[in-house]
């Protein structure tokens, strides 16, 4: 597929307090050993992208550590592979932080001249979903689309008034689209996955980002709705966006307990690449009791463990109660302690017969190498 | 590290593994739920700063092959050195095959001399253990010997399964002894070994030359140097934990240790990590009626059943149901719903189906190799198919890829019993 994939991956995620105040949303560690954005570039990668930008802006040091030379994802390529875009100072004047991500794009203009590609597919890295972009591209060639945009009926399980909402005619051409509406006039919303032909997103850019429209939807998209061909692919696989608060990044965390969302997320149109640890496999001991949690390498567990993950190098001392929580990489619950419905980030130690309790609706959140 | 070539043997069978190295050579025999006998050699010599490695292969390599490829997780893929696997070659007018230990390093001069190195580490790639060669060298260095043998203390009563050393005060090696009857002394030979290679290079000359050789390290160079005094060799004394897992029940008991609230072989150490070749899979599940309990659970496992004194390596299914004691169950393997499994060794990718019971009954010797298939352990090739309904004693084999059509007729498989492929 001779296809550039970008990835915006700038964003904080304010919504997330505490969780993101050292990295990038899509730098937050999911399921046991991921990162938000191993999904994304799985799906890119497994799609036969071989060549992604990834645009990153607020504290991007955990997601650089994270990517590396891409070597995980088979990205460390002579031709193509993983091109880190930051922004950065230089003689233009109209350099420095990325506006919007329209400006994000233009300001990295040289990535759409210099490639071979002939379209280029924009999505966010902190969206949890398995996807076959090959998919979205043969309908995209088949609808002569000038922008093929990846829909989803939402459920009453999201807040639609948090999502950018269209609305789609019988030829799946978008006749509406509102970003964030009060009142929103339908269910279907756009999972911010854009697939363009790479010429016309030149031209878009060059025609608007020097005007002031740093935004790609709200500046660009929306108010050419009618010149543009927009068409909308309906995607109707598991898609969380997990930046939109701290209850919705606990319950995506739990939602991989269930066996119907792992088989998806795991094993459907290939698998998800992350960084390497070399661990041990985790260990139970005699006085462990486990049910229904996912536990990942170089744990050690000797209490009682229900309805969680934990994450790698994770210890949980004999009489150690860890229920309904994500307790990250590296954390210690010694002997005694008891953890309910919290987020634990890395490498927090909870003393002896401390308590950390939470609500399902407000998980308790422990900041990073804090000692309980 | 100084400059310094390891070299590891990694040809041998492991006869006594049974059906465990039917298909692939011992060194990459599973172990401790996701590495290969030979991740801890190889992570050893990284840890080490040894980053010039051979390995010599010969006996069913592909998989070792495979899982070495240009050494990416011990960061073996480096410019100046790295690792090379060098199997045995066709030259003008020399016998094909290695015909002993010593015998692959002579045939291999050639890839030490690229490196024009001070000391040679000769190594094997059946061993589990954790060691910093650093010390051995340090110590072969401060003795000015030619070699160095590192050795363990041994029990008196296993003595004769080891060549043993006799040593004056400043270690140095006085009398040598093969496997012997009678033992001088409880100072064993781990096969692990450093030599000055100018030193090393003239003896293997000679030794290829010798037509009453077996060509062997243990047998030949080693008791030669020393009767004949060919050079200073001395003991280095190791004291951490070194296994050589060459039998059935030696594999499944250092396995199984491994599970211990505080084991004998750390895999935990972070100073002193063990990289291997694996295969990406999402974190291990444990259901809600699942019992886990003093055992090791690897990525991509999904657990139903119950699971005590176990290793259980990578992308594992136990259905509900199931119940696995005192077992080693590797990579890939499917456990059927209401099956039990007790004192077992199952390979790779094998299916065991619903309602099997593997492990039942008196113990009766092995039928086809009572000296292998011991300890009550049966042991299961890989990528074999158990049928439902299926009852397998103790001490029983079943070979690799042994399928349902082996199976026809019988329900039971007695103690001691060995199904073939036909």
């Amino acid at each position: 597929m001779n296809v550039l994939g970008l990835i915006l991956a700038g964003a904080r995620g304010q919504m997330l307090g505490p969780l993101t105040i050292k990295r990038a949303s899509a730098a937050l560690p999911i399921c046991g050993k991921y990162r938000a954005i191993d999904f994304t570039l799985s799906n890119m990668v497994n799609s036969g992208i071989s060549k992604v930008g990834i645009l990153t802006q607020y504290n991007p040091r955990s997601l650089m550590d994270h990517l590396g030379s891409g070597k995980e994802w088979n990205l460390d390529r002579k031709n193509g592979g993983l091109f880190i875009l930051q922004p950065f100072q230089s003689t233009e004047k109209d350099r420095l932080w990325y506006r919007g991500t329209a400006d994000a794009i233009f300001q990295n203009m040289t990535i759409l001249r210099r490639g071979r590609e002939n379209h280029v597919l924009i999505t966010s890295g902190d969206h949890i979903y398995k996807i076959d972009f090959s998919k979205v591209f043969y309908e995209h060639v088949r609808n002569g689309a000038d922008v093929t945009i990846v829909v989803k009926r939402l459920d009453e399980s999201y807040d639609l008034r948090q999502y950018g909402i269209v609305e789609i005619d019988e030829n799946n051409k978008i006749v509406r689209f509102e970003e964030k509406p009060e009142e929103p006039f339908s269910n279907i919303a756009s999972l911010g996955i854009y697939f363009m032909n790479k010429e016309f997103l030149m031209e878009l850019l060059y025609a608007n980002v020097k005007d002031g429209k740093y935004d790609l939807v709200r500046d660009i998209f929306i108010p050419n709705l009618g010149k543009i061909n927009f068409r909308a692919y309906e995607f109707k696989g598991y898609w969380r966006n997990i930046k939109k608060s701290i209850n919705e990044y606990y319950k995506v965390n739990m939602d991989f307990l269930k066996r119907e969302v792992r088989e998806e997320l795991f094993y459907k149109y290939g698998k998800v690449y992350t960084k390497l640890k070399d661990l041990p496999s985790p260990k139970f001991t005699t006085t462990a009791k486990i049910k229904n949690s996912i536990v990942s390498d170089g744990c050690i567990v000797s209490g009682t463990v229900e309805d969680s993950i934990l994450f790698r190098n994770v210890r949980v001392k004999a009489g150690a109660v860890v229920k309904d929580s994500i307790i990250m990489q590296g954390c210690v619950i010694e002997e005694g302690a008891r953890i309910e419905n919290a987020v634990l980030d890395k490498n927090v130690v909870v003393r002896l017969e401390r308590d950390i309790v939470g609500t399902t609706q407000y998980p308790a959140i422990i900041e990073k190498g804090a000692i309980v | 590290m100084r400059n310094v070539v390891a070299m590891i043997l990694a040809g041998g069978q492991g006869t006594r593994l049974g059906v465990l190295t039917e298909e692939i050579a011992k060194p990459a025999v599973p172990f401790g739920g996701k590495y290969r006998i030979i991740d801890f050699t190889l992570s050893n010599c990284v840890n080490s700063g040894v980053y010039k490695i051979g390995v010599l292969t010969q006996y069913k390599p592909r998989i070792l092959n495979r899982h070495i490829g240009i050494g990416r997780p011990w960061d073996l893929d480096v410019k100046d050195g790295g690792v090379e696997i060098l199997p045995p070659y066709q030259a003008s007018d020399e016998n094909v095959w290695y015909r002993g230990t010593a015998d692959a390093v002579y045939q291999n001069l050639d890839f030490i001399d690229q490196y024009d190195p001070d000391y040679v580490l000769i190594l094997s790639g059946d061993h589990v253990y954790a060691m910093d060669y650093n010390d051995l060298v340090d110590f072969h260095i401060s003795k000015f010997a030619d070699g160095t043998i590192a050795c363990m203390d041994v029990p008196i009563i296993e003595a004769n399964r080891f060549g043993i050393m006799v040593t004056d005060l400043e270690n140095r090696i006085i009398e040598f002894q093969e496997k012997p009857e009678k033992p001088k002394s409880t100072l064993a030979s781990l096969g692990i070994y450093v030599f000055k290679w100018k030193f090393l290079r003239k003896i293997l000359i000679e030794d290829s030359k010798n037509e009453n050789s077996s060509h062997d390290f243990g047998k030949d160079i080693i008791p030669k140097i020393i009767e004949e005094n060919l050079g200073n060799m001395f003991a280095f004394e190791f004291d951490g934990y070194w296994k050589d897992v060459g039998t059935i029940e030696s594999y499944w008991q250092s396995n199984l240790e491994l599970t211990k609230p505080i084991p004998p072989f750390n895999l935990y150490d972070p100073n002193w990590k063990f990289y291997t070749q694996t295969e990406e899979m999402p974190p291990a599940f444990v259901a809600d009626k699942a019992v886990v309990v003093n055992s090791l659970i690897s990525e991509g496992c999904e657990i139903y059943g119950e699971i005590e004194n176990s290793v259980i390596f990578q992308g594992v299914i136990v259905e509900e149901g199931a119940i696995v004691k005192d077992s080693v169950i590797m990579t890939k393997c499917r456990i059927g719903k209401n099956t039990t499994i007790e004192k077992a060794v199952i390979s790779e990718r094998a299916t065991i189906r619903n309602d099997v019971t593997i492990g039942i009954g008196e113990e009766a010797p092995n039928i086809e190799r009572p000296d292998i298939y011991t300890g009550g352990i049966t042991t299961i090739g890989n990528d074999v198919t158990i049928p439902d309904g299926v009852k397998i004693g103790k001490n029983c084999a079943v070979y690799p890829r042994v399928t349902e059509k082996e199976f026809k007729g019988i329900t039971k498989l007695e103690s001691g019993g060995v199904i073939k492929r036909t």
